[in-house]
């Protein structure tokens, strides 16, 4: 049983129950109960037409769903009228969805557990695990995203930016547990790069894929962080990072720059260099300048200031950072950073250890602690 | 999403404005402050912000190794410590200010002659996972 192909047709079957006619929360309860059904059904006889069998399926559960209740007889009155599946396409169906479940009247949270469950096909209980809350509170949190929505018109176009930054979140969430949300992210994101022609989207999903790429790399055996200059770039993943780049070079010459794109620049430049020395940190800048012209985020200012550090020594970085917010998160651990380039250690650990102090999760913490650690045996040697 | 600890104190936090013991309160005064706290635990999970409640009983014991094959040490309680931990709720909201927010909820429960408490509560991000994208 393919559990990939079954998620994967979840969104066109919901669609399809939608334009039937079936209103979107209880056609998003009939495909999840399809979807369990499947899974328990089709081991031992594979339909010939999964898509058709789970519409047929799902569509049942929602009749009899909604067979109680006194609004039955307009609802089958309705079908009786609705033609179909009609001229719709699966692929319109599928962004109608992502749409629909990014809406802006919904919270990012909820709408991150909105998508992992009517687009992703994943179950409750899942996507609690993934985010380390009891079902029973994704499960309301899931509830009433869908009543939040149940007043929007299926058919009208949304905001692709809103849907993108949903994606983004789920992408940098960064449990895994049972369900890998990276990877989650990457296939969702792959599916509305399918539906919809938008080089932010191709930025998006190229700037996912080169991230990954890096994964294996990214933590010791021991659980902590390998900072980027000390991975081992072998255990890069080149398929990934050659996807990546494809994607990225294709949404570039569409000559329509966006922040994902940027972003995904940079970390097509970082890819590229076969050690750390041989970083374009020059290009890198250059990349920072446009992603700062593009968002005016500080915490981009903040990134740019360690690339101007390593482009034209810490000095100049000192300096990039001179004009930056010291509250800013990961301020301190940026400033240790070029102080310890510059050869001020004691400045450097101090700041170090500010850092871990203020540091946002457990890695971070151990590996900013480690840093001011190592300075302080230096100097006292 | 972030998770915050709402943590309560017997002892260490700041005096509450209407401080007067549990154990002088009516037994209505008592039910009532429970059930202010259940109903509050209750409408969070119907938000989607709950994730966990829980009280400690006061006392407590200091455990430490005392090498290899020896029973550990035990101490305490120590009547003196000045900071005592009476119980905790863990919430997953969207936003700091929501944190502070449901702080302010939870602080306003019923207490002496069924007025809110304004006790302090200690709201405490958790350390969370790294992100994936990180320059």
């Amino acid at each position: 049983m393919n559990e990939a192909l079954l998620r994967s047709l979840t969104p066109s079957v919901l669609g399809i129950l939608v334009r039937r006619g079936a209103d979107f929360a209880a056609a998003e309860d009939a495909v999840q109960d399809a979807l369990v059904e499947a899974v328990r059904v089709w081991p031992a006889e594979p339909p010939r037409d999964p898509k058709g069998w789970l519409v047929t399926v799902a569509w049942h559960r929602f009749l009899d769903a909604t067979r109680a209740d006194t609004a039955r007889r307009r609802r089958e009155d309705l079908v009786d009228e609705e033609p179909a599946a009609g001229p719709a396409s699966a692929v319109d169906d599928t962004l109608q969805l992502y749409f629909l479940c990014a809406h802006p009247s919904l919270t990012p949270p909820s709408a991150v557990a909105l998508t992992l469950r009517a687009v992703g096909g994943l179950t409750t209980r899942q996507i609690a695990q993934a985010y380390l809350v009891p079902e029973a509170t994704m499960a309301q949190r899931i509830s009433r995203a869908k009543r939040t929505v149940s007043g929007v018109r299926f058919d009208q176009p949304g905001d692709v930016a809103t849907v993108l930054r949903v994606l983004y979140l789920v992408f940098n969430e960064g449990y895994s547990g049972d369900v890998d949300l990276a990877a989650e992210a990457i296939r969702l994101t792959r599916q509305l790069a399918a539906a919809i022609d938008h080089p932010e989207v191709a930025g998006l999903l190229a700037l996912m894929l080169l991230h990954h790429a890096r994964r294996a790399a990214r933590t010791a055996p021991d659980g902590s962080l390998v900072p980027l200059a000390e991975q081992d770039r072998s255990r890069w993943d080149t398929e990934s990072i050659a996807e990546g780049v494809e994607v990225l070079q294709a949404a570039l010459a569409r000559d329509r720059l966006g922040e994902f794109q940027a972003q995904a620049a940079i970390a097509a430049l970082h890819a590229d260099a076969l050690t750390a020395e041989e970083t374009d940190w020059v290009q890198i800048v250059e990349w920072y300048d446009e992603l700062t012209r593009l968002t005016g985020s500080p915490v981009v200012r903040l990134n740019r200031a360690v690339a101007v550090g390593e482009a034209d020594g810490a000095r100049a970085g000192l300096a990039a950072l001179a004009g930056l917010d010291p509250s800013l998160p990961r301020h301190a651990a940026v400033a240790a950073y070029l102080h310890e380039r510059d050869g001020d250690l004691a400045m450097a650990a101090g700041l170090y250890a500010e850092a871990a102090r203020q540091a946002p999760n457990l890695p971070e913490r151990d590996h900013l602690m480690r840093q001011a650690a190592r300075l302080n045996a230096r100097q006292s040697r | 999403m972030a998770k915050y600890l709402l943590l309560k104190h017997y002892r260490g936090a700041p005096a509450a404005v209407n401080d007067v013991p549990m154990d002088q309160w009516t037994p209505e005064e008592i039910s009532a402050h429970m059930q202010y706290m259940h109903d509050f635990a209750v409408r969070l999970e119907g938000t989607g912000e709950f994730v966990d409640g829980q009280a400690l009983a006061p006392e407590g014991t200091f455990v430490r190794y005392d090498g290899e094959g020896r029973p550990p040490v035990t101490d305490g309680p120590f009547a003196e410590t000045k900071d005592l931990i009476a119980g905790w709720m863990v919430i997953d909201v969207d936003s700091y200010e929501r944190a502070i927010e449901l702080a302010g909820e939870l602080s306003a429960a019923p207490g002496a002659g069924g007025k809110p408490i304004h006790e302090w509560l200690e709201v405490r991000p958790f350390l969370g996972e790294p992100p994936t994208i990180t320059e």
